[in-house]
Formats: structure tokens, sequence, C-alpha cells
């Protein structure tokens, strides 16, 4: 196991350094012009000094093997035009805090009531709950998330009647964002329960379980809840991570200092070591999530083992 | 149960019945004596002839996939209902441009009166509806004393006249007064163009974004799901790209992209074609996989199918039912990237509308209530059309699925 989890680690490893280098190399096609703001008015000269301080006009191995060693002494790098010259590490940490606040209350919340709803949904096939779970899942799946955020956060504000934004001191405004980002969540979680429930119902212990004369509570809690929550339990690492990196919908509509909007901005405003180091947290932390989510399966399903070779495919 | 319980002896009295009846049956008489055939006449009969191709014939099911997916299909009443909605929708959608009296969704409407000065836009004007609406409900009924004076029936009749009235009135202000602008029945924007046109002009945009990125899908996912989970040399391949691919945020992409390209349907056409595929066609190979060594390929192959037609008679036609789902959830969810886009600033340019940016623009005016129309047109046709597609997709997955072919 512990051979295994080193091997996975390192073939990671290769993943995000490849991964790095093509975003590396794709942000070497951004216009010259996004680097300043007036562009418009400086003279060729100005414009290849600007470049040269940028470190934009070295080679491109050498401004990749620069960029690795920096990363290496775990500095993330100097923004140098979102905030100019201020170390990447401070202005994200911060914002870090604040996504990760939101998100992890959200999945506190969405988490067991999802898997309730897709409990309930997959007891009663068919029936009313499920008819109705369907629907409201339906409903968040088709529709694009801005629409009802943004009818959530009209007349939500109303209802509670507070203000449109997030605002710190109040805590009443924290509602909102937390509903509005657990609603998507919720579904997702009761769409695949339900489904694994489903199938999982069908099955033929199941029903010999039931020949033999199980009960009908310990059917399901015991083997068919058990068993679906397996395959679940492989991406909860990785959205417990991934809270870190804030949801943009929301976060611009309330305008919470989170990380949501970041990446865009300072795509938009061509910061490109931010974006590199913006790139490397979200690529590492998604890695991560799969291998502990593998890990983790392993541990809640003692049949799953990584180290015995598949089959003959 | 017992021999006393009375559901059992019920039961024991229709199964008397049922014996009974059935043994009647069987001991009627139902074949003719020898007399009685020899009495038959011979025009009767047709003497049949001898046919190599009836001999070969086997027996066969009058199993059709397709018709047996339709039927299932217009089993679900709301998928059918769906169906409808959708139906008349995008045909109205592409049709709504060659009915009279359209506007153009880029033209600025000017007030007819001031057309010798230059014209002033018509702004922000509410829906025609809406403003008729609004005139029948403004209050101007007599005092209520001398109204609660009259008997009831009066007093409804009195209302009644009046609001027929009113709505008249309504209507005069519209079309013969100074006001006289012409109807706008979803309102116009910020700057005088007609709402309506430009409504309609979006969906067409935002249709043909999603049916184009859905087509562009499936065809490159399909054939490159089939070499990966084909050709074994290929896996390791299009394991690693797609493990790069997709964890590069697909928002970096799509930013590149509108860079690289200036802003038009075809690089957000482009632009979300770039990645998606992937994610089909990694579907694509895990069905190839779980398939390709099935018993009857295996056999299929001994007997010298070339690999083409494996591919294509034995493999595409198991994942029908998976594919158009994933085709028909690509419609909705390429039309919400395309709002993404333009909520992130880098969709379509305002002179080509589209349901995105006319959301977006309509989120602009989230606190003034007297503009929020120009939010819920868009919003609701938008949420109509994705739960269409949505929905539809669904039921025709589960009805080309084979296993519920009963």
């Amino acid at each position: 196991m512990f051979l295994y989890i080193l091997k996975r680690l390192g073939r990671s490893l290769i993943t995000l350094v490849v991964i790095i280098t093509v975003v590396f190399l794709l942000l070497q096609f951004m216009p010259v012009e996004g680097y300043f703001d007036n562009y418009e008015k400086m003279t060729e000269a100005e414009i290849q000094s600007g470049l040269v301080r940028l470190g934009l006009k070295d080679p491109l191995p050498v401004q990749v093997v620069r960029f690795f060693k920096m990363l290496l002494t775990g500095n993330l790098g100097i923004s140098r035009r979102y905030r100019v010259n201020v170390s990447i590490n401070e202005i994200i940490a911060p914002k870090i805090w604040v996504s990760a606040k939101f998100g992890l209350i959200s999945m506190a919340l969405s988490l067991p009531l999802g898997m309730a709803l897709g409990a309930l949904m997959a007891r009663n096939k068919g029936g009313l709950a499920d008819k109705l779970g369907n629907g409201f899942i339906v409903f968040i799946q088709a529709v694009p998330n801005a629409v009802y955020f943004l009818f959530i956060q009209l007349y939500g504000s109303q209802l509670l009647n507070i203000s449109l934004l997030y605002d710190e001191a109040v805590t009443r405004s924290i509602i909102l964002p937390i509903i509005s980002l657990s609603l998507p969540s919720i579904a997702g979680y009761a769409m695949w329960l339900r489904r694994y429930m489903v199938d999982e119902a069908n099955k033929d212990y199941i029903k010999l379980a039931r020949a033999k004369g199980v009960s009908n509570s310990a059917i399901w809690f015991k083997h068919v809840f058990r068993n679906s929550v397996v395959p679940m339990v492989n991406f909860i690492p990785g959205s417990i991570l991934l809270t870190i990196s804030g949801s943009i919908y929301v976060e611009s509509l309330y305008s919470i200092p989170g990380m949501g909007g970041l990446l865009v901005d300072v795509i938009r405003k061509q910061d490109n070591s931010m974006v590199l180091a913006l790139i490397v947290i979200y690529a590492s932390l998604s890695i991560l999530g799969l291998l502990l989510g593998d890990i983790l399966m392993g541990i809640v399903d003692p049949r799953i083992s990584f180290v015995k070779k598949e089959g003959s495919r | 149960m017992s021999k006393w319980s009375p559901s059992e002896r019920k039961c024991r009295q229709h199964e008397q019945s049922v014996v009974q009846s059935s043994e009647q049956l069987l001991n009627a008489k139902d074949d003719l004596n020898t007399e009685e055939i020899q009495g038959l006449s011979n025009d009767l009969f047709q003497k049949a002839d001898y046919d190599a191709s009836q001999a070969e014939r086997i027996g066969y099911s009058n199993y059709s996939y397709w018709g047996s997916t339709l039927r299932m299909f217009f089993k679900n009443k709301l998928a059918v209902a769906m169906l409808i909605i959708m139906a008349i929708l995008v045909i109205f959608t592409f049709i709504q441009p060659y009915l009279p009296g359209q506007r153009d969704a880029n033209a600025i409407n000017n007030y007819p009166a001031t057309h010798a000065k230059g014209g002033t836009p018509i702004k922000n004007r509410k829906p025609t509806w809406s403003i008729i609406w609004d005139g029948t409900q403004e209050i101007d009924f007599l005092d209520e004393e001398a109204k609660d004076a009259l008997p009831f029936f009066e007093r409804i009749s009195w209302s009644v006249t009046r609001y027929f009235h009113r709505m008249s009135a309504a209507f005069k202000d519209l079309f013969d007064g100074e006001e006289d602008v012409g109807i706008f029945i979803f309102g116009t924007n910020r700057i005088g163009q007609d709402l309506w046109s430009r409504l309609w002009q979006g969906t067409r945009t935002s249709l043909f974004i999603g049916i184009m990125v859905a087509i562009v899908e499936a065809v490159v996912g399909i054939i490159m799901g089939m070499l990966w989970g084909y050709v074994r040399k290929l896996d390791f391949f299009f394991t690693e790209l797609y493990n790069i691919v997709d964890n590069i945020p697909s928002t970096i992409i799509l930013i590149l992209a509108a860079y690289i390209m200036k802003p038009s349907v075809s690089t957000i056409i482009i632009a979300m074609c770039v990645t998606r595929w992937l994610g089909l066609a990694r579907f694509v190979r895990n069905q190839v996989l779980i398939i390709r060594d099935r018993d009857f390929n295996l056999a299929s192959r001994c007997l010298g199918t070339p690999t083409r037609r494996i591919i294509f008679k034995n493999l595409l036609p198991q994942m029908v039912s998976v594919v158009m789902l994933r085709m028909a959830l690509a419609i909705p969810s390429a039309i919400g990237s395309e709002v993404f886009m333009t909520y992130i600033g880098i969709g379509l340019p305002i002179d080509i509308p589209s349901l995105g940016n006319l959301v977006n623009i309509g989120r602009g005016y989230i606190t003034y209530p007297g503009l929020r129309y120009q939010l819920w047109f868009p919003a609701i046709i938008l949420s109509i059309i994705t739960i269409c597609f949505y929905l539809v997709g669904n039921a025709f997955a589960d009805a080309s699925d084979p296993k519920n072919h009963v």
C-alpha cells in the first residue's frame, strides 16, 4: 500500500510538471498589449524594456527552469500586475481562508442533506418524494446557475431584509451565499446516491437477503446504503480540498473577497506569475484529492485493493 | 392461510369454476370424423409448391430497434410534452424573422415625432401589455362611499364597464396619442433596441452554439474514444492527455481562445470544443473496454470481421443510448457555458445578441424593479430551453437503451 502511494505520488508529480509547463507555454500566446496599461502611448524601447523587466525576453527553457527553481523554495512568486510587487503568498492567504470557510460550511450542509434526499428518493422509487426530488434535480442541473443564483439573491435578500451584498459584520448575510453554494451540490449528491442505491437494490444478494427474511431497515442501511456510499466517498476529499477555489458566480454576485474570480481576473490582467501560481495550487490539490479519494475508498471498502493487478483487460 | 380463511374459500370457488369451464372446452368435440372429411369439397384447399427459400427460413422476432425506441419514448408523457414545447420554441425561433412586422434586433427605435430632429431613442420602454395592464390598474373609482352605495350587481357591472373603458383608453393612449410608438411585446432596452427581436435572435445564436458544440463533441469524441479503447498502443497517450487537460482549468483555455481569436460565434464554439470532446472520448473508451472482449466480439474477430466493421456494427450500436444522452446534455451545458463566458466578460459582443449577454445585461437592472423585465424574459426562455433539452435527452436515452425494450 505504502509503495503504491509512493508510486502514485511520483506519477502525480510528473503530471503536475507537465501541466505547469503546458500552461506556461500557453501563456506565451497572450498578446503583448495586455502587459501594459497604456500600450498605445509607449515607444518601442519602453515596451522592450518592460518585457525584459517582466522576464519575458529570456529564452523559454530559461523561464521555465527559473519558475520551477522558485517553486522548489516554497515561494509562489511575486505579482507583477494584479497588485504590483506584492508576494503572491500574501495576496492569496486571506482569500483562501474566506473561500474555504464558505465552501466548508456549504459542504457540511449539503453532504448530509443531499445524501438524505438521495436515500429517500431511492427508498420510495417512483413515489411522490422521488418525483419531487427528480424535479428539483432536473431544475438545478438544467438551468444555468447564473439564472437561479440571481433570483435567490434578489428575492432572498428581500425576504431576509438584508442588503444584496455580503457584509462580514452581518452574520445573516452569510445565509444566501451558502444556500446558493449548497443547492447544486445537494442535487449532485442526491442524484448520484439515488442512482447507486437503485442499482444496488436490484442486485441478487439483496433478493437473497429479503428471501432469508432480513428486516427491511437492515437491508437498506447495512447493505444497500453502505455499498452505494463507496463510489461517493471517492470524490469527497477532492471536493473538500477544492473548496478553497471558491465559486466565481457566488463570490462575484455577493462580492465576497474570495478566490472565486481571482483566476479570471489575473488572466485578464495577464499577471502571468499569478496565473501560474494559481494553476499550481489548483492542479496539485485536484491530483491530491484524487489520490486521497482512492485511499479513502480502500479504507471504506476493504474489498478494494490497489496492490493487486486488475483482471485480463 | 388456513382452510377456514374466507379468502381461501373464495379462491377455491374461483378455481373450481375455472377448472370446470376449461374441462368443458377440452371435452368439446373439435375434430371431424372420417365421413365428414370425405364430404369436404376440393376447392377449399390449395396446393403448395416446394419453395427452397421457405425451407431455409428461420424464426425471427419482428423486433425493430428504432421502432421500440420510439414506442418507449412516446410512453413517457412528460417527455413528449417537453418535446412539443421544445419543437414549438425552436420552430418559432427560426421563423420569427420572416413574420410580418418584426424589427431588426440591432436597430435603435426612435420616437416617430422626433424623426426630424435626428431621433430620440425609445429607451427602457416597458412591455406593451404591461403598460396596458398598468393603465387598467390606475385607481380613479368613484369615491368609496358612492361605490358602496350601489347595489351589488350594479357595482359589478359598473366595475366591468369601467375596466373596459380604461383598457380602451390605455390602447388609445398607446396608438393614437403622442405616445404612438408601436408595439414592443417585451419592451425595449437601455438604448432603444426591441427586446422581442433581440430575444429570438439571441435564442437562435445560443441554440446554434449548443447544437454545433454537441455535434462536434459527438463526432470527435466518438472517433477518438473508439481509437482510445480499441487501439491498445494509443491508450497511454490518450490517458496522459486526458490527465493533463482535465487538470487545466477550462476557464484558462476559454479565455486564451477568446484572446487569440476575435470574439465571435465560431470562437466560442471552438473554445468550447477544444477540451469537451475528451470527456465523451473517455466515456466511449470505458464502454469499448467493457464490450470489446465480450464473447460475441471474440467470435466476430475469429470469423475474420475487419476492425472497421467491428467498430461500426458491433460496438457503436451498443452505445447509442449513452452517446445520445451525452449529446442531449451537451446542448444545455453549452448554452450554460456561453452564459458563463459572457459573465466573466469574454462572451459575444453586444451586437450579436445571445441568451448569455441578454441575461447578463438584464442582471445589471436587478436593483431597479421597474426594469427587471429585461432580466425575466431571457431568463425564462433560457430555463425553458435548457430544461426541455435535458428532459427530452434523458427520456430518449432511457428509451434507446435496448435493456428497457420489453
